[in-house]
């Protein structure tokens, strides 16, 4: 048995009550999840409605009555806790109501539309911001003082430094305009993905890189690690099979503001290269007062997020069994 | 903070010259260098799209106004809100961290599992919302009353107050975990015995000891603040016109490139003044941490 994996076996032991207590702890995330939702749909309601100017207000000034009929049929007539009640009640059908903008198109199908370009995005610059940050870190660390850890490291403080909305207006100038070599925007195939999935993900790349360097560092100091080493394990092995285990923890713990981040970032991005997803109808739900609209995208991402904080949470305490999730 | 040590290192480090100078300059160009320009500059002009020349460095934009003089006042808004956001975001994020590390126990694990929930949902996402909604009801709060300077400003300082407010969360952290270090330190144990308030030692003993974490920290907020502006002036939720800032220049110039005439020039000197800054501010920060907390 390799010394590493004895760590965490023995210290966490067999624990015949785990199943019992993970199933607890999910159910307890799901209700905070539905209090959350509760809190979040409340609060983005409230701040539509509350604030100056109606959603129906536009240069020329509509006739009294027509104002009424439209205000009727989008349920916005009424007093405002009748109007809240009522909202409530659609949402929990499922049903995120009709866009006051995009007239007679509901939230629903817009999302229904536009969430999977924002997730194909996401999902991509996730894997790469992982995968590429990972792989960073670890040689950075082995090749620590050496020039290709300064370069790694000066790279990874250039990539946090740049803002996406530098980074991608300038690199469709260099890669598109100048050079030809991918299409400016729009979404329509792989090259079209490839230069907002690096932009996107260049500044978590380098984070991750920070991070797993760091860590990578400190774990191959420890004890197994030599342990390791005297037993002549070959460093390859070590390396991948045992430090990196233990390494990996702070950079999942990152996962979930990662993709916080992500979700965040994606909203320039999809700007910037015309991509028709979510973030798009986010921005301008904001700017045309479409109150359904962007609570059904407030809605949406914030399900999204607790979801996967909870996955990440599930798979922290997978990989490292000296923590339980009650602790 | 006082070793002498640390000075001369400061004084040696390369890093922090180079990066120091840059801002410095940058800081000194933004602030007094409009006023150098003649006052047209800032004047629409018919020489729309000019690209650069002796008379106009950075060439001029679509309304023919000079875009050198653009891209300093936009330094400065940026500038400006990065650095009173960032003194928020101080304010909140070392109060919130010396209590929560001072009282420690259950209420300090409380109020970091907060801090944790925090930073995994999109703050920027709701204050957008947030921020929104604000700025009208100022707008009507101030035209109301007369203040004609707070109608015109009233989006810089709701940004101010907003970003102040979603960027604290690293602060807190850190200063709680000094807080934790140094509260069992003999000075503490001491100045309890002599029977001193809990709020003299916060602000007496604690305080004067975070001093060197919370500088190097704020100069790590500062181009995070500045970033998150320009992040929603570039979506045209930021700061509006006529003002203008690194972001919305930026924006600006994304919108104008196009692959039938080159107008790469405004394109390209916000996105360079906006990575030297940043790249100065973040440089910085990384070397004073590496010199004043090498355990950080």
């Amino acid at each position: 048995m390799a010394p590493a994996r004895a760590l965490w076996q023995d210290a966490a032991g067999p624990r015949p009550l785990e199943n019992h207590t993970m199933l607890a702890t999910l159910l307890r995330r799901l209700a905070a999840l539905v209090v959350v939702l509760f809190c979040v749909v409340s609060a983005t309601f409230l701040l539509v409605r509350l604030s100056p100017g109606g959603p129906f207000d536009s240069e020329r000034k509509i006739p009294a009555a027509i104002e009424r009929q439209l205000l009727a049929k989008y349920k916005l007539d009424g007093p405002l806790w009748q109007q809240y009640t009522g909202y409530l009640g659609d949402l929990l059908h499922g049903d995120l109501r009709l866009s006051t903008k995009y007239r007679n198109r509901s939230v629903n199908e817009i999302l229904a539309q536009t969430l999977p370009v924002t997730l194909a995005l996401g999902s991509a610059a996730f894997l790469v911001a992982t995968l590429a940050g990972v792989w960073l870190g670890a040689y950075a660390a082995t090749r620590r003082g050496h020039w290709g850890d300064t370069a790694a490291m000066l790279t990874a403080l250039l990539a946090i430094s740049l803002p996406s909305f530098v980074l991608g207006p300038l690199s469709i100038l260099i890669f598109a305009l100048w050079l030809g070599w991918l299409p400016v925007g729009g979404w329509d195939g792989f090259s079209h993905l490839v230069l907002p999935t690096l932009v996107l993900a260049a500044p978590y790349v380098a984070s991750i890189a920070r991070l797993m360097r760091g860590s990578m560092l400190e774990t191959l100091g420890q004890d197994f690690v030599r342990t390791a080493r005297a037993k002549g394990l070959g460093e390859r092995t070590i390396l991948y099979k045992h430090a990196l285990r233990i390494a990996i923890l702070p950079v999942v713990s990152y996962l979930g503001p990662l993709a916080a981040n992500l979700l965040t970032g994606s909203i320039v991005v999809e700007t910037i290269f015309n991509i028709p997803g979510a973030g798009g109808f986010f921005v301008n739900s904001i700017l045309n007062r479409d109150g359904f609209l962007l609570g059904g995208v407030v809605i949406v991402y914030c399900v999204l997020l607790v979801l996967f904080n909870l996955v990440v949470d599930l798979a922290y305490t997978a990989l490292d069994r000296r923590i339980s999730l009650d602790g | 903070m006082a070793d002498p040590l640390v000075w001369q290192r400061l004084r040696r480090s390369r890093a922090v010259a180079i990066c120091g100078s840059t801002l410095a300059l940058l800081t000194l160009a933004a602030v007094v260098g409009p006023w150098f320009f003649p006052a047209s500059y800032a004047e629409p002009s018919p020489l729309q799209y000019a690209s650069p020349s002796w008379a106009h460095p950075f060439g001029t934009d679509l309304n023919g106004r000079d875009l050198f003089y653009r891209v300093l006042t936009g330094a400065r808004v940026s500038l400006l809100v990065g650095v009173c956001g960032a003194a928020v975001s101080l304010f909140i994020g070392t109060a919130y961290g010396l209590i929560a590390g001072y009282l420690g126990g259950r209420a300090d694990a409380a109020m970091m599992r907060l801090v944790d929930i925090l930073y995994s949902i999109p703050r920027l996402i709701f204050i957008l919302v947030l921020i929104n909604a604000f700025n009208r009801q100022l707008q009507s709060f101030a035209a109301a009353r007369g203040w004609q300077g707070l109608v015109d400003y009233s989006s810089i300082v709701i940004l101010v107050l907003a970003l102040g407010i979603i960027e604290w969360l690293t602060m807190a952290r850190i200063v709680r975990g000094q807080v934790l270090a140094l509260k069992t330190r003999p000075f503490v144990a001491a100045a309890r015995a002599l029977g001193q308030s809990h709020i003299r030692i916060l602000t007496r003993h604690l305080l004067p000891n975070l001093v060197g974490v919370i500088l190097i920290y704020l100069t790590l907020t500062i181009p995070a603040v500045i970033i998150d502006e320009s992040f929603l002036s570039f979506l045209g939720l930021g700061i509006q016109a006529p003002h203008a800032s690194l972001g919305s220049l930026l924006s600006d110039g994304a919108s104008a490139i196009n692959p039938v005439r080159n107008l790469s020039w405004l394109l390209i000197f916000p996105a360079l003044t906006m990575a030297t800054l940043l790249l100065a501010l973040n440089f910085l920060g990384d070397a004073l941490r590496d010199i004043l907390d090498p355990r950080g």
